[in-house]
């Protein structure tokens, strides 16, 4: 088939079985474009901001495990995409973008919306390419969406010159990758995994760590089983919520930063640390030189670099996390005792009892907890749950009923205020028959607040529930604790009307003050089935605690005093 | 922690930017280079990279797993069983006592490169420790230039 290179981009995301691309145009990448005007194998959405298509391909792609999409245009549409490039790199998400450049011939020249795309995108993408001749577009386009979804995922970029698009060549899309330099390991070695499980048989008081990487791996049912099956209580980072059920009677909590005081507790105290699909990052340990300090480490890991990187490892295990656990399970079946555990099991209830994860409604304003598990008593699973970045994010993480892998969308390693409602977005779209509900703050929605006009015009009837503090919360909490209240440029009095904001749009509003107001507003915004924004007016000066002061040890926390008691 | 010297060699699809790759792993996680030499490998689709750093064991560990995750990257490999030689070209000037130079050159695997009006040229090949001590010792002639190749090694 002799077809230009614009072309070979359709065939080539129909052969991938694409059905949405998010995306925004411009002049380098018009050729493409205009193939996307002729198509209908896929839908392209129109997002308001090049870095809303990145993050709504993101939650697409995070909804439905499979790669998400998106296309800009050269210079400013590529240099807006930067953050969620990085975005999903840092939070290893598989991705495609495709960027338009100028044409071959301007390369170099400093030429009208010209950027070195690629030498930027080098440091926050998995791999990426330049195409200089349409005879590579189709073994590109194999690879990046190989190397995007397999070994570690992230995301792959694709820059195209104009020219390039324009250029007619024969297509055969390939059926096989062959890339001689990459071959993931997948598979993990035999005899580190027997003695891992004779280390598991061994200890008394083993801790699982649970780590995003599971459900990268799609291995939640497998970890469940496994939990199940040993009886060792487990963690879970905040990548890794909804991994277990919330209901799993061995399931602790949430560690790190934020961590319940249990689970925090429990990795200090723990003799052997299972780590799965975890990678030891700074917000989950604390102090490193105390971090789970009488433990042995077993580590299992699709990435060797992340194995020994920050902790020695023990027992590392290089492979996908889901075949992994099969294996360990086969071989823990004969040598794993939970009885053994009634001590320990014990220990960690006593810790739970002790600080419990709570709140107390001790103000006329509403709780922001409250409202997080609010949401949790009505919805619960029927939603999927996105998150901006702040304390509004860590409540989120700590008090939302998560049921199921794949529930709980939001920015983990780079922390992206701005992502959350974009990626809501992408998983309404991916996951249509569940309401999309994005937990937000009074400062972070409005980091792309324009995709408003994507939710109405798209009929992806997100609901924003803004915990309105008045603050840049997390910050303000920072200040209050460790810059003896000094509250510089955190004080967010001055606001919009997020009311008329919305119905400006086409979508709806609501002030919230109260509970009956907040059911009511819920509810009405599930009815009204479009995009809404709920400004709740919550207590300005509530900190999230538990918290490990930044490098302090995990089981020195600052505590939420217990106020009913005393 | 203690400092090492240590010797990688990486093996690389002949790639356009794989050279920005590897420098970019180096500078973005703050590994230090001491030399770095590349070039292809014959009858090949290959280059190797001859990469001189200095770190902790721990750190060694990462540069080399984090080369090993660079999509062009086929092979990485770190032992202390290397071969290692490095080439220098000094220029003197005309007015040193030459035959001590030739002397010394001759010593250190080297001989008489190119001789002009005004400087003579001399060049050596041999272990990076025989290197330092080659370029201490001929600082009494007054060197002009040096000009180091960097390290290239091969396994044992
Ligand atoms: C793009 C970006 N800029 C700055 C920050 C630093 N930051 C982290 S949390 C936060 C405050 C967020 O405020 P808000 O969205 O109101 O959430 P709250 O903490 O009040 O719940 C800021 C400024 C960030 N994470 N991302
Ligand atoms: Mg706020």
């Amino acid at each position: 088939m002799q077809i230009s290179g614009a072309q070979m981009v359709i065939e080539a995301l129909i052969a991938e079985n694409v059905d949405t691309v998010f995306g925004y145009p411009g002049g380098a990448i018009m050729n493409v474009y205009d193939e996307i005007y002729k198509q209908d194998g896929f839908e392209h959405i129109l997002t308001r901001h090049e870095q809303a298509a990145i993050h709504a391909a993101e939650g697409y792609s995070k909804v439905t495990g499979k790669v998400g999409v998106a296309m800009i245009t050269s210079g400013p549409g590529f240099t807006n995409a930067v953050t969620g490039l990085a975005d999903a790199y840092m939070d290893s998400i598989p991705m495609v973008v495709i960027s338009g450049q100028v044409p071959m011939s301007l390369i170099g020249t400093d030429a009208f919306q010209e950027i070195d795309a690629i030498g930027i995108s080098r440091a926050c993408t998995k791999h990426n390419y330049l195409v200089t001749d349409a005879k590579d577009l189709p073994r590109v386009l194999k690879e990046a969406f190989h190397i995007a979804a397999t070994g570690r995922p992230g995301p792959v970029h694709v820059d195209i010159p104009k020219d390039v698009t324009a250029q007619i060549e024969t297509y055969v899309y390939p059926d096989t990758v062959n890339i001689p330099t990459y071959k993931p390991h997948t598979k993990g070695n035999k005899r580190q995994i027997k003695k891992a499980i004779d280390a598991i048989a061994a200890a008394k008081r083993p801790l699982f760590y649970l780590g995003g990487g599971i459900i990268n791996s799609n291995a939640a049912e497998e970890v469940r089983e496994f939990v199940k099956m040993t009886g060792i209580p487990a963690v879970e980072t905040f990548m890794a919520r909804g991994t277990l059920h919330h209901e799993d009677p061995l399931l602790i909590s949430m560690l790190g930063m934020h961590g319940s005081y249990a689970a925090n507790m429990a990795m200090s105290e723990t003799d052997l640390v299972i780590a799965l699909g975890a990678r030891f990052d700074d917000r989950v340990t604390g102090k490193l030189s105390e971090f789970a300090k009488h433990a042995g480490v077993i580590h299992v890991d699709i990435d060797p670099a992340s194995i020994s990187k920050l902790v020695n490892a023990d027992y590392p295990i290089v492979g996908d996390v889901k075949g992994v656990v099969v294996e360990m399970m086969a071989l823990a079946k004969k040598s794993v005792d939970a009885e053994v555990y009634t001590p320990w099991l014990e220990t960690i209830e006593h810790f739970e009892q002790l600080h419990p994860l709570q709140y107390f409604e001790d103000t006329d304003r509403l709780k922001p907890q409250w409202c997080i598990e609010r949401v949790g008593e009505i919805l619960g699973d029927d939603a999927n749950i996105s998150t901006d970045v702040g304390q509004h994010q860590m409540w989120t993480a700590q008090f939302y009923p998560f049921s199921r892998p794949r529930q709980f969308i939001s920015s983990g390693g780079l922390g992206t205020m701005g992502f959350g409602f974009p990626a809501a977005l992408g998983v309404k779209r991916g996951a249509m028959d569940k309401v999309s509900i994005n937990f937000t703050g009074d400062g972070s929605i409005l980091m792309n607040i324009q995709e408003l006009m994507t939710a109405v015009e798209k009929k992806l009837p997100v609901i924003n529930i803004i915990l309105n503090n008045n603050y840049l919360g997390m910050v303000r909490q920072w200040q209050t604790l460790f810059y003896d209240k000094r509250h510089a440029e955190t004080d967010l009095s001055v606001q919009p009307d997020f009311v008329m904001l919305a119905q400006s749009f086409g979508g709806v509003g609501y002030v919230v003050k109260t509970k009956d107001e907040f059911d009511a507003a819920l509810k009405d915004a599930i009815e009204k089935n479009v995009v809404a924004l709920i400004d709740v007016r919550v207590e300005r000066l509530e900190n999230v605690l538990p918290m490990v002061p930044s490098g302090g040890s995990l089981f020195n926390m600052m505590l939420l005093e217990n106020k009913k008691e005393s | 922690m203690e400092n090492e010297r240590r010797v990688i060699s990486v093996i690389v699809a002949n790639e356009a930017s794989v050279l920005s790759r590897i420098s970019g792993l180096f500078s973005a996680r703050g590994y230090n280079v001491v030399s770095l030499t590349v070039a292809p490998i014959p009858d090949t689709d290959y280059s190797r990279f001859t990469i001189v750093t200095k770190g902790s064991v721990r750190v060694i560990e990462q540069i080399t797993k984090q080369l090993h995750k660079l999509i062009p990257v086929l092979r990485v490999s770190e032992t202390e069983e290397m071969i290692e030689k490095e080439m220098v070209l000094v220029k003197f000037p005309i007015t040193e006592n030459l035959s001590d130079i030739s002397v010394l050159s001759n010593a250190y695997n080297g001989k008489i490169a190119n001789v002009s009006t005004e400087s003579i040229i001399v060049m050596i090949a041999d272990e990076p420790k025989r290197v330092e001590h080659f370029l201490t010792a001929i600082k009494r002639y007054h060197p002009i230039e040096i000009v180091r190749g960097g390290t290239v090694a091969v396994e044992r």
